[in-house]
């Protein structure tokens, strides 16, 4: 296509400015990916475009000023002429980059028209900001029903300097989003408790996910292959840990992929009335916890307070189970306790609770059962 | 107007007597009660230095984390704080003041004035600051620490934090409560008390740039104020006006806030912009070129300034059509603010040009301060903002508009002055030490922030995937210079005040506005006791 190799010269070009700067341009990431959306390629020469304009100024501008710099030294001798005004100069340049932006601001127009045009999706996945995760329900298209929570996976070694850092360091997560190769997306978004925002460089798409509405953005991403991004609105602590991973595949793969999500949905959906043993309710609660707890209340149960207490020896931990219960159900008004009656099943939460009763120096030996948190949701 | 010129509490004046402080209280109490403007401007400006190295401390924690990938030094939590406290501190407690300070030795002198209209209210609109400078800086010590939500302190974050939030509430008042009569001052003074003949059309620019700027302040503050109280309310007293499940939207916040922070920019950017139109033309030894086109342009920025506010929320999901508005009125702007910069490229067409280090930093400044309006216009265009939208590049847009614009045009300003304020000279040597280290350094830290930006790195977060790493450390190495640079212009000031040599008459050639042509230097403690005569 004519207009990828326009793009792909522009791109060489540049690297070669930079690379005449500092020497090491092809080993860094220094500029602007091409990206695997239409939109991200045309937003992509947009800014080669702009910057092109806007170097040929600022040389034009500089050049001026350098001259003047060199030329119109007292040290040279030269006189101060007493000029200090000149219509005709001034309305010119008054004018004419009034111009030049009218025809920046034309392909913008389009583009963003474009960009913002999520009518007619194949595909429509809800994105939820939680603090700090994301959850994708597929509503609409192939996939749909299907729903999931997507956490970081980097371990906590890594992030403490005790393991080597790996390639995807931060940029990765157990459940990718999955999306197929060619189709539009639409993402809603959305947050469960402050402001958010997804998006993925690749794609040319970020949208902030907004408590208590929802907003919209599309892709259909060209090529398949995995895309990493990040949430980019401050969020709290763990802003800078809640990645966004997109996996496109082709077709096919994507058809076998939500076969086997429904497969496994199947499988591991719980019994909502089984009756638990103490054990087998506090080894799970320990997976919910590590995955939904430890972050704030860490692993030893001792908090961080006074944002985030401890629930080592705390009240309610050791209190009645039904206010236990409605905490973790309903989340605490005003703080960074999210309510999780949405995000995690009754047995889940029976066996987070649980688990907390029974762990580090509580030994209330409370078995609460799936039923006792059912009764519990209004 | 004699009730202004009784600065000390009794009447009798002994005329063309230089000495500062013979009739009236000494040692601390002298500053604590003075009304005069010079006095009160040196306690803004040392004020706004002692901020500058307070939130420029934070900005080296910041910049300490991010040297690696990993977490070294802080927790997460502690480094949301930094980012908040540097941002809140440099802009309110720095360069404000700094041109508060500036607006209050300068503006009666450059208009034939004897002081401030307002000379007790100017003492209180200055104390009020270090209670809120004190309130902002104890926030870290109440349980939870120093609110960690950023600068623009975005609702429904805020709702979370702990009393640290209340003291920042309180400090954005005081600090607006500040501005606000500063600015009713600075307003007044210039509208009533020029001397006979001191047309608004003859004023230096830097006059009218302040009486601009005044009017964002009266403007905007109150609309500032007005979202930290909602703030407020939500926090502790059940109102919802940010939080959807009680009818309210989040997104208002943030409409509230950009309509005073985007004007903001430009108040910061106004006074920078009149120091540098007096440096440029004294160190060209040639008059201001365009003097009225420039003056036409500040009050155009300004107006636009009102009408652009939601560029900086393309991401918020507004309705397409809000959008383009916002996209095209902020790509107006670059036309009178291109005007400017042309302006001051023509003022030293054919003029006889020095390079003092006043003229340098102003050179800096119009260097620098022209790519960040470059920066500033790839950011303006919606679809390129989508893609660097909370990346690096805008943390290196704004830099290049606060650090080589403003911070720039200050540093020149205070050389420009240094003499008249203190009848010394400074260094020369030294001064072009600072500036040139300043630059290289500046550079190091934001230039490369713009590559950061492009490839994608989000800003505000303490940890990084390794494909940022090489920038980060260049950028983390420059921060360090260039904090330590700042040190040798507390030197070079110091060493002036205490053994400079003597300030001639006119150290600047070129420089021709009243402070210089009508007033002996050092400037004596009361200005024009009778108006000076304009030709
Ligand atoms: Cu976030
Ligand atoms: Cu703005």
């Amino acid at each position: 296509m004519a207009s990828k190799s326009r793009i792909h010269a522009a791109r060489w070009a540049m690297a070669a400015l930079l690379a005449l700067i500092s020497g090491t341009a092809a080993a860094l990431e220094w500029y602007m990916p091409v990206g695997v959306t239409r939109l991200t390629q045309e937003v992509y020469t947009l800014h080669n475009y702009v910057m092109i304009l806007v170097i040929v100024i600022f040389v034009g501008v500089f050049a001026a000023m350098f001259y003047s710099v060199f030329a119109h030294r007292k040290s040279k001798g030269h006189k101060a002429a007493q000029f200090h005004e000149n219509t005709t100069v001034e309305v010119i340049w008054t004018v004419v980059p009034f111009i030049i932006l009218i025809f920046v601001a034309w392909p913008a127009t389009k583009s963003l028209v474009a960009m913002r045009d999520t009518s007619n999706p194949d595909i429509t996945i809800k994105a939820t900001g939680y603090q700090w995760k994301w959850g994708y329900d597929y509503i609409k298209g192939d996939g749909e029903g299907i729903s999931f929570l997507s956490v970081l996976a980097t371990p906590r070694e890594q992030i403490e300097g005790t393991a080597e850092k790996g390639e995807h360091y931060l940029l990765e997560v157990d459940n990718p989003l999955v999306v197929p190769v060619g189709k539009k997306v639409r993402i809603l978004t959305t947050a469960a408790d402050v402001i958010h925002s997804w998006g993925v460089p690749a794609f040319g798409v970020k949208q902030d996910a907004i408590p208590g509405f929802i907003r919209d953005t599309w892709f259909r991403a060209e090529k398949t292959g995995t895309y990493r991004g990040q949430c980019v609105e401050l969020c709290g602590k763990d802003h800078g840990f809640m990645p966004i991973v997109v996996q496109v595949l082709g077709q096919e793969e994507y058809a076998q992929w939500t076969a086997d999500q429904k497969k496994k949905a199947a499988a591991a959906a719980d019994d909502p009335n089984k009756v638990w043993t103490m054990d087998d309710m506090k080894a799970r609660g320990q997976k919910v916890y590590e995955s939904n707890c430890v972050a704030c209340h860490q692993a030893n149960g001792k908090g961080a307070p006074p944002a985030f207490p401890p629930l080592d020896g705390s009240k309610i931990a050791n209190g009645p189970k039904e206010a236990h219960i409605d905490i973790v159900l309903n989340g605490k008004a005003n703080t960074s306790m999210a309510a999780f009656g949405k995000q995690l099943s009754d047995t889940e939460i029976a066996a987070v609770v649980t688990y907390e009763r029974n762990a580090w120096g509580n030994h209330t030996g409370t078995l609460v059962q799936p039923a006792d948190v059912k009764a519990r949701r209004k | 107007m004699s009730a202004v010129l009784d600065t000390h509490g009794h009447g009798d004046h002994e005329h063309g007597d230089h000495d500062h402080h013979g009739h009236g209280p000494t040692g601390l109490m002298r500053w604590i009660t003075t009304t005069n403007h010079k006095d009160i401007g040196t306690m803004y400006l040392w004020f706004s230095f002692i901020m500058f190295l307070v939130g420029g401390v934070m900005a080296l924690v910041i910049r300490a984390e991010l040297f690696q990938p990993g977490l070294q030094l802080v927790q997460p939590e502690f480094f949301n704080q930094m980012t908040t406290m540097h941002g809140l501190i440099m802009v309110f407690g720095a360069i404000m003041p700094a041109f508060v300070g500036f607006a209050n030795w300068l503006i009666p002198m450059q208009i034939g004035a004897p002081d401030m209209a307002f000379a007790r209210m100017n003492n209180w609109s200055f104390w009020i600051l270090p209670f809120a400078g004190a309130l902002l800086v104890l926030s870290f010590f109440t349980p939870g620490g120093a609110p960690g939500v950023g600068w623009t302190l975005y609702a429904p974050l805020t709702i979370q934090m702990g009393m640290g939030m209340d003291l920042t509430i309180f400090a954005v008042h005081l600090l607006g409560m500040s501005s606000i009569m500063g600015s009713i001052n600075i307003v007044t003074t210039i509208l009533n008390m020029r001397a006979p003949g001191m047309t608004l059309m003859r004023m230096p620019l830097f006059c009218w740039t302040w009486l601009i700027t005044g009017y964002l302040l009266i403007a905007t503050m109150p609309v500032l104020a007005g979202a930290v109280t909602m703030t407020l309310t939500d926090r502790h007293f059940g109102t919802s006006f940010f939080n959807a499940a009680g009818g309210g939207d989040p997104v208002l916040y943030q409409h509230i806030f950009w309509f005073f922070g985007h004007p903001e920019v430009y108040i910061i950017a106004l006074p920078a912009f009149g120091v540098i139109s007096q440096v440029i033309p004294a160190f060209s030894r040639k008059p201001l070129f365009g003097y009225a086109s420039m003056v036409y342009a500040t009050s155009a920025i300004a107006i636009l300034s009102f009408i652009v506010w939601a560029h900086h929320m393309y991401v918020t999901g507004l309705p397409i059509g809000t959008q383009l508005f916002f996209m095209y009125a902020t790509i107006l702007i670059a036309v009178p603010t291109g005007v400017k910069v042309f302006n001051w490229v023509a003022t030293m067409w054919q003029g006889s040009l020095t390079f003092e280090t006043p003229m340098l930093f102003a050179l800096g400044f119009l260097f620098l301060f022209t790519l960040g309006g470059f920066s500033g216009l790839v950011l303006a265009l919606a679809p390129v903002d989508i893609q660097l939208q909370e990346t690096y590049y805008v943390v290196a847009h704004f830099h290049y508009v606060m650090v080589a614009g403003a911070l720039f045009s200050a540093f020149s300003g205070v050389y420009f002055w240094l003499p008249k304020w203190t009848g010394k000279m400074y260094d020369e040597t030294l001064g072009k030490w600072h500036f040139w280290l300043s630059m290289i350094f500046f550079n190091m830290i934001f230039f490369v922030q713009h590559f950061l930006g492009l490839a994608g790195m989000p800003r505000r977060i303490p940890d990084y995937n390794l494909m940022f790493e090489t920038w980060n450390k260049i950028s983390s190495i420059g921060a360090f210079g260039f904090g330590l640079t700042q040190l040798l212009l507390l030197y070079i000031v110091l060493k002036t005040i205490r053994s400079g040599e003597k300030a001639p008459q006119m150290p600047w050639e070129g420089a021709d506005s009243l402070e210089w042509t009508h007033l002996p230097t050092p400037a004596p403690h009361h200005s024009f006791e009778t108006p000076p005569v304009l030709k």
